[in-house]
């Protein structure tokens, strides 16, 4: 199972797309390493600089509609190579919510009130996330300060998750 | 309680629901292109997974960038050769023999009513035109087709397109299609199975009903279903021959798959195209769509006829007509990619070539070529091409560039004109 634990990268806007996340052009790319330093790069936003401020985080919270645009599973593919294996948000777009968890990488919707209060308490903090997959919380702490949130994916996106994927699970049990 | 097409075929195919509203389907045939293949295979290795799960259930084409254009193009290419070569995949189609994979596939038999097919390209809902469920999913599905046969989806809702009237002379399954998503809109149809039944889709060929589950994915479909009939057979009779006796005993046994008279669907739409004329696109999404003769006059750099949509014989032969004895406009350039060899072939014996080289078009190779602006037609920034191709996305055929869809009668018309024009064989 990957690790969803680590540092948080707040990107405090909603419909952040695929194209955003990473660009078509790099789609003759046949590695996935090879998409590591483009990650993010035609994100547009206030207070983000995608050079110094990807490096190290290992979890992202977002808005609303995260992932919208095309399927193209490079998405959760550069983030998974940048050590990105959570992303938490208000809703996902469909495709790129059953990408993840294809990948073994897990997309958890939590409620836009929970968001909202994440970003109003942490955002612009070094902070930190602290998954108990089993008990389904995450736990976010910034100096002293810090707070548990509960969340639920299907039992069918938590066996993806504890398989690595959908590759491994299928594998097992096809 | 009755069930759609796309339920009775998830029914003879479950393998497991690992979840209420998840079903594990068995895949009968898996479809590979150079693009979205080499990184499942790559995957796969490293997983030490490099395994098919049966190789002759496995198709495999070269047909986006063909011949490669550069280095990397070049590596798809050899990574999907190798792999097809090591896991003795004898349907690889390769230079010379290729062709664009939705028009390929089908003309080798490789779809039959009742199939689950797969591929890493949303386009795959074309294969619907058999009374198959054919859908377009990401590289791990994909990945996971190749080395087990299966795939997961939720629950196939349907929604229901009668396609009723009598289709007008000039006006085209393109037309069609072009007009149902300007109706329902390019979500009109997201996480459902269409399924185009009616009179006039009874009474089209396969090429026709091809065009018309084809760009099903325009209005989000998951993939767009025609009931197996006897035009099915008919076109399906050289492969399966030796299966049935008659074409009526192989009709009788498709039969299994023709939608229950009480079965539920979503929505149903009744679209009535009598007085449907020719379409085209204007904007940047597929329902952005109107009437050609609203947009008639609009110049154009190029013409591009083509592709999974519109790239096959009857369309060739529908834009010869227009373009016989006639010379392209000195404002534009043409391009006429044939969308396999067999289809190529069938128009040199035909005279189809000679029209086209005759009224000045360039013919190229069958490949996808400029309708994914990756080569052989791309835009330059500020150009606009009149296309018989499925997406006006933004950027699609260059950077900068404007598409318009249309008919391959319309863009014959419109190489002719210099801008978009109505054909001659429609008298609207
Ligand atoms: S012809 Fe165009 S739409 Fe069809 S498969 Fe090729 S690139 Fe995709």
């Amino acid at each position: 199972m990957k690790s969803f634990n680590g540092k948080v990268l707040f990107l405090d806007r909603s419909d952040i797309n695929t194209d955003e996340i990473i660009p078509a052009k790099y789609l003759t790319e046949i590695s996935r390493e090879a998409l590591a330093p483009n990650l993010l790069e035609d994100l547009k936003m206030d207070g983000f600089d995608p050079a110094n401020d990807i490096a190290g985080k290992a979890v992202v919270v977002t808005r609303a509609n995260f992932g919208c645009g095309s399927s193209r599973e490079h998405a959760p593919w550069a983030l998974e190579v940048n050590g990105i294996n959570l992303v938490v948000g208000e809703s996902f777009a469909r495709i790129f919510r059953q990408n993840m968890f294809n990948c073994g990488m897990m997309a958890v919707e939590l409620p836009a009130d929970t968001i909202d209060a994440l970003f109003a308490t942490f955002a612009g903090r070094e902070t930190t996330a602290t998954t108990d997959f089993e008990g389904g919380t995450i736990t976010f702490s910034a100096g002293d300060v810090s707070r548990t949130v509960p969340f639920k994916i299907s039992g069918f996106d938590a066996d993806l998750v504890t398989a690595g994927g959908w590759v491994e699970y299928a594998d097992a049990n096809y | 309680m009755g069930r759609t097409i796309a339920q009775k075929i998830f029914d003879d195919h479950r393998v497991g629901t690992p979840d209420a509203d998840m079903h594990v389907i068995r895949l009968d045939a898996v479809f590979c292109h150079e693009i979205t293949t080499p990184p499942a295979i790559l995957d796969l290795e490293r997983r030490d997974k490099d395994r098919v799960f049966d190789p002759d259930r496995i198709k495999v084409v070269i047909d986006h960038v063909s011949p490669a254009k550069d280095s990397k193009t070049a590596l798809q290419g050899k990574i999907l050769r190798a792999w097809a070569h090591r896991h003795a995949i004898k349907d690889f189609f390769d230079i010379g023999a290729n062709g664009v994979c939705h028009a390929i596939f089908p003309e080798k038999g490789f779809v039959r009513p009742g199939y689950t097919v797969i591929m890493g390209d949303s386009h795959t809902c074309t294969h619907g035109a058999f009374g198959a469920f054919a859908a377009g999913v990401g590289t791990t599905d994909l990945e996971v087709g190749i080395l087990k046969g299966v795939c997961a989806f939720k629950s196939p809702e349907t929604m229901r397109i009668n396609i009723t009237g009598h289709l007008p002379e000039g006006v085209y399954a393109k037309d069609v299609i072009l007009s149902v998503i300007g109706r329902i809109g390019v979500n009109g149809a997201t996480n459902k199975v269409i399924e185009f039944a009616g009179p006039v889709v009874a009474a089209m060929d396969m090429e026709s009903r091809m065009t018309l589950c084809n760009m099903a994915i325009e209005a989000g479909g998951t993939c767009g279903i025609c009931e197996p009939d006897r035009t099915t057979v008919d076109y399906l009779w050289p492969f399966i021959k030796d299966q049935y006796d008659t074409p009526e005993a192989a009709l009788a046994d498709f039969a299994r798959y023709l939608p229950d008279a009480d079965a539920v669907y979503s929505t149903t739409i009744d679209h009535d195209v009598s007085a449907l004329s020719p379409m085209v696109t204007f904007g940047y999404k597929p329902d952005n769509v109107k009437p050609v003769a609203e947009m008639a006059g609009t110049p154009v750099d190029q013409i591009y006829i083509g592709s999974c949509t519109n790239g096959r014989i009857s369309d060739l032969r529908i834009a010869a007509k227009v373009l016989s004895g006639q010379r392209i406009s000195d404002n534009v350039r043409a391009i006429v990619s044939p969308a396999t060899p067999k289809i190529y072939a069938q128009a040199l014996e035909e005279g189809l070539i000679k029209i086209f080289m005759d009224a000045g078009f360039c013919v190229t190779n069958p490949t996808c070529g400029a309708c994914l602006g990756m080569s052989n037609g791309v835009l330059a920034e500020g150009e606009v091409c009149a296309s018989t191709t499925n997406r006006n996305f933004n950027g699609r055929m260059g950077k900068g560039g404007m598409v318009h869809l249309m008919s391959p009668a319309t863009a014959a018309a419109s190489a002719i004109a210099g801008s978009i024009a109505n054909s001659t064989l429609f008298n609207g």
